[in-house]
């Protein structure tokens, strides 16, 4: 049986060669991603910015400025309506009630779910949910913090266990990805709420696995040719496990597409997270994280090999 | 070598085996299983967002915390100072700021109040400092402020006991597996599953249900009460459905018998046929209930509840024997929701709904039928395209992916996890790391293979290097999880969990369950060609 072969063996790209393209190209998307985010914004869920959200199921498609007029005219603050997942599906969000009386977001939600069915019978409301302001301030709050703690960390294993470079370039490329990541939701405009995060710590948990692989190969090659370029060694070191690469990198989005295309509209956004994260993922390993080795200037000379304590070199005389 | 003992054989399928076993009372409706005699099985929880039902934070009012703990001293100092001997005579006591504040008239008993005071305090926690400081200001004033560890301590006592009385409330609902735990120093979570809508739920937890008895104050002025003043040894209490019109009506301070003596309260009907609410005191309640009766049979006494005066019958005879009824406006609905807010104890802190989400049962049947749907297509993707690059070695591969699968699902139903839609991201990562390692693998094995080695020395070292780097990639990608599980909350919390068990799970099934297919292959086969 003649088996798969993706990618030929004994490749050898000089993906070094192009890194100072590579940088540019980075650099460009990395200011265009914070542009995005700073001047568009992130679609924030109530998960983050407090607020009522009710979620409708229309039997068809209704318009949404007419539906939008309905809210608005019970008076209960400025609705922003979004088709979610299909164009039957609509999610109302509105800002919380002003008071401190417990009741009133219920009868807010019975409110506007009572006027929306009397015009469109047969519509279903599949979620409500209400966030306080103090609640989303601290979902913000810990969220980032578990992320930047988690990449930190990262980072710092990274030093530790190889050379600080290492650490270095993986924080360098993670951050890289999840501003990606951030521009790609700011751009899309998808609703950006709890799940999400959990979809942003995904592209970030398979950055970094795909990272510390060509990284562990790095400094296999560092200890085995001594002597070689550096850049010769990273082409080498990313040329030897490019077959890994695209074979890992290709089943995952396999299997993302299918969730993508028949895992319902809940998954969307989600999928559509990951999928870009496994793709800007084996990008920045390649040539955010490998190429910063260059500049950040790591040599196959700084890594002796592992010395035992001071005496483990000293000549001895035994009987 | 590839030599595998046989210990290490029949522990690596056992394992393999007892998760396969665990996973299926999760992977059927819980109804089958429970045809079955599977009932009892653990099962994985699937979580609100995959199952609909309602979630609610709830958050303890701190501030109102304190300020009863204030009242309660306050009524303290007041009855410990007039009933010791000699009897010490305060004024002037007031609770501002967050702190009790009183002066003692006679100088020279400042010492014997304060002792008196201090007697009032109690050493909370480990270090044995006292719940207030007290203080001599002024050097006639004596100045009682809660301290952290004590306003801390209460909080922690208050929560507990508020936890196990919304407990006792939702149960009584009777509704299935609900959930609820405390959450950091001052928030509950409750989830119900199942339950679409949590208006009921919410008024019955927000209700605190502190029930009380007191006598009408009839010396009260009507002109008086509807400008605000109690007559001295009397509180206004807000009336709402008073037939004498005024909302407000006057009661001695003294409350004769409080929820804390109740031991039952059922749905009734008064004599009207209204519905009521029929409440028993135990021994003590029942008795102290008789005496007030019986010493004040014509005379009026309120229904407090919450500070809000639902009733005030006459008494029409001695009520003996510890029950009585509770007549208000009620419906037979709300008579209900007294009913069990009673049973169920008075909450000792105001709790206050801080989030809030229900999720429709069609909406979570519909992401898990999509999600499996695309779960299996998926799945067939991955399988065929591992079988066909790696052939023999894409069979282990996908064997091990699938185990990887079912254990997963095992140890997550040992523990006792819930899956969620964030958990399902978990997975997915999980399932590419697992993919992930057996594509290092094979891969390693083909580079060796290209260098010349032999058959048995290409998969060996295959395995080695591999191995090596899997862990490696492993352990950073378990770091990161685990601080995401410390400081993380809900969704990115549950993530972690998947995220840990999948990475430990698929270190196994990649590293040593292919490790010891390939090895059987090979002491089997001796196989001259190598097709990977």
């Amino acid at each position: 049986m003649r088996l798969l072969k993706l990618v030929p063996d004994n490749t050898n790209i000089g993906f070094v060669r192009l890194r100072y393209w590579a940088f540019g190209i980075t650099a460009l998307l990395t200011v265009a991603a914070l542009a995005i985010v700073g001047l568009r914004g992130l679609n924030l869920g109530v998960d983050f910015v407090g607020g009522v959200l009710i979620e409708a199921r229309f039997q068809q498609a209704p318009s949404l400025d007419a539906v939008r007029g309905d809210v608005d005219r019970l008076g209960v603050g400025e609705a922003q309506l979004q088709t979610f997942g299909a164009p039957n599906v609509v999610s109302i969000r509105l800002p919380l009630p002003q008071t401190n009386d417990e009741g009133a977001t219920n009868r807010l939600v019975k409110n506007v779910e009572s006027a929306v069915a009397a015009k469109y019978p047969g519509v279903a409301f599949n979620r409500a949910e209400t966030v306080s302001g103090k609640v989303s301030g601290e979902l913000v709050r810990n969220g980032l913090l578990a992320v930047f703690l988690a990449v930190l960390g990262i980072a710092i294993f990274s030093w530790v266990r190889y050379e600080w470079q290492f650490g270095v370039s993986t924080f360098v490329a993670i951050a890289h990805d999840v501003l990606m990541a951030l521009g790609f939701f700011a751009l899309t405009r998808l609703e950006f709420d709890l799940n999400i995060v959990a979809a942003v710590l995904t592209i970030i948990g398979y950055s970094i696995n795909d990272k510390i692989v060509i990284d562990d190969r790095i400094r296999e090659n560092m200890r085995k040719y001594r002597s070689m370029d550096m850049r010769a060694l990273i082409d080498l070191s990313v040329n030897e496990t490019l077959p890994r690469t695209v074979m890992t990198s290709l089943t995952v989005l396999l299997a993302l597409a299918a969730l993508l295309i028949f895992g319902g509209p809940v998954l969307r956004g989600f999928t559509a997270a990951m999928m870009l994260g496994v793709v800007v993922g084996t990008y920045s390993s390649i040539y955010v994280s490998s190429s910063l080795l260059i500049t950040l200037g790591l040599t196959p000379s700084i890594t002796p090999k592992k010395a035992t304590g001071p005496a483990a070199g000293a000549e001895r005389i035994g009987r | 070598m590839l030599d595998f003992p046989r210990w290490k054989v029949v522990t690596i399928w056992a394992v393999l085996l007892i998760g396969v076993l665990l996973a299926i009372p999760s992977l059927m409706p819980e109804s089958t299983a429970g045809k079955l005699g599977l009932g009892h099985f653990p099962r994985i929880n699937l979580g609100l967002d995959l199952s609909g039902g309602s979630h609610l934070l709830l958050e303890a009012d701190t501030a109102d915390l304190a300020k009863q703990n204030l009242a309660k001293m306050e009524e303290t100092i007041r009855t410990e100072m007039r009933r010791g001997s000699p009897k010490v005579d305060i004024g002037d006591i007031s609770t501002a700021n967050g702190q009790l504040s009183f002066f003692v008239r006679d100088v020279a008993q400042l010492d014997a109040a304060v002792e008196r005071a201090r007697s009032q305090t109690q050493a909370v926690g480990v270090t044995g400092q006292r719940d207030w400081n007290v203080a001599v200001v002024d050097s006639t004033r004596i100045v009682m402020t809660p301290t952290q560890a004590g306003l801390s301590d209460s909080a922690d006592r208050a929560m507990q006991t508020a936890t196990e009385v919304v407990r006792k409330r939702i149960d009584e609902l009777g509704t299935r597996e609900p959930t609820i735990v405390r959450e950091g120093a001052t928030r509950i979570l409750v989830q119900v599953p199942g339950l679409q809508d949590p208006a009921g739920l919410k008024a019955l937890l927000g209700k605190t249900a502190r029930l009380e008895f007191k006598l009408v104050d009839l010396t009260a002025n009507p002109a008086d009460i509807a400008q605000g003043h109690a007559p001295p040894g009397s509180v206004l209490v807000p009336y709402p459905g008073n037939p004498g019109g005024i909302p407000s009506i006057a009661v001695q301070r003294r409350t004769i018998i409080s929820g804390d003596d109740l031991i039952n309260a059922t749905v009734d009907k008064d004599q009207n046929g209204q519905p009521a609410v029929s409440i028993k005191f135990n021994g003590a309640g029942g008795r102290r209930f008789a005496q007030v009766t019986q010493e004040n049979t014509g005379k009026p006494f309120a229904m407090i509840l919450d500070n809000q005066v639902i009733s005030a019958p006459n008494i029409n005879e001695p009520i003996l024997g510890g029950n009585a009824i509770i007549q208000g406006s009620f419906t037979t609905d709300s008579a209900n929701q007294l009913a069990i807010a009673l049973r169920s104890g008075k909450l000792p802190v105001a709790l206050k709904v801080i989030e809030e989400r229900t999720v429709g049962p069609q909406l979570g049947a519909d992401s898990i039928h999509a999600g499996v749907i695309a779960s299996v297509i998926a799945s067939v993707a991955v399988i065929v395209f591992m079988l066909v690059t790696y052939g023999r070695f894409g069979v282990y591969a996908n064997l091990a992916v699938v185990l990887n699968i079912f254990v997963i699902l095992a140890v997550m139903a040992l523990l006792n996890a819930t899956l969620t839609l964030p958990g399902i991201a978990g997975f997915v990562l999980t399932i590419g790391t697992a993919v992930d390692a057996n594509v290092l693998i094979n891969e390693r094995i083909r580079e060796e293979r290209r260098r010349g080695r032999g058959i048995v020395q290409s998969i060996e070292l295959g395995y080695k290097e591999a191995s090596r780097t899997i862990f490696e990639a492993n352990t950073v990608h378990a770091i990161s999880g685990l601080i995401m599980l410390v400081l993380g909350s809900g969704p990115v919390k549950g993530f972690a969990v998947v995220l840990l068990i999948g990475i430990a799970i698929s270190y196994f099934t990649a590293v040593f369950f292919t490790r010891m297919l390939a090895a059987q292959w090979l002491r089997r086969r001796r196989p001259t060609v190598l097709v990977i």
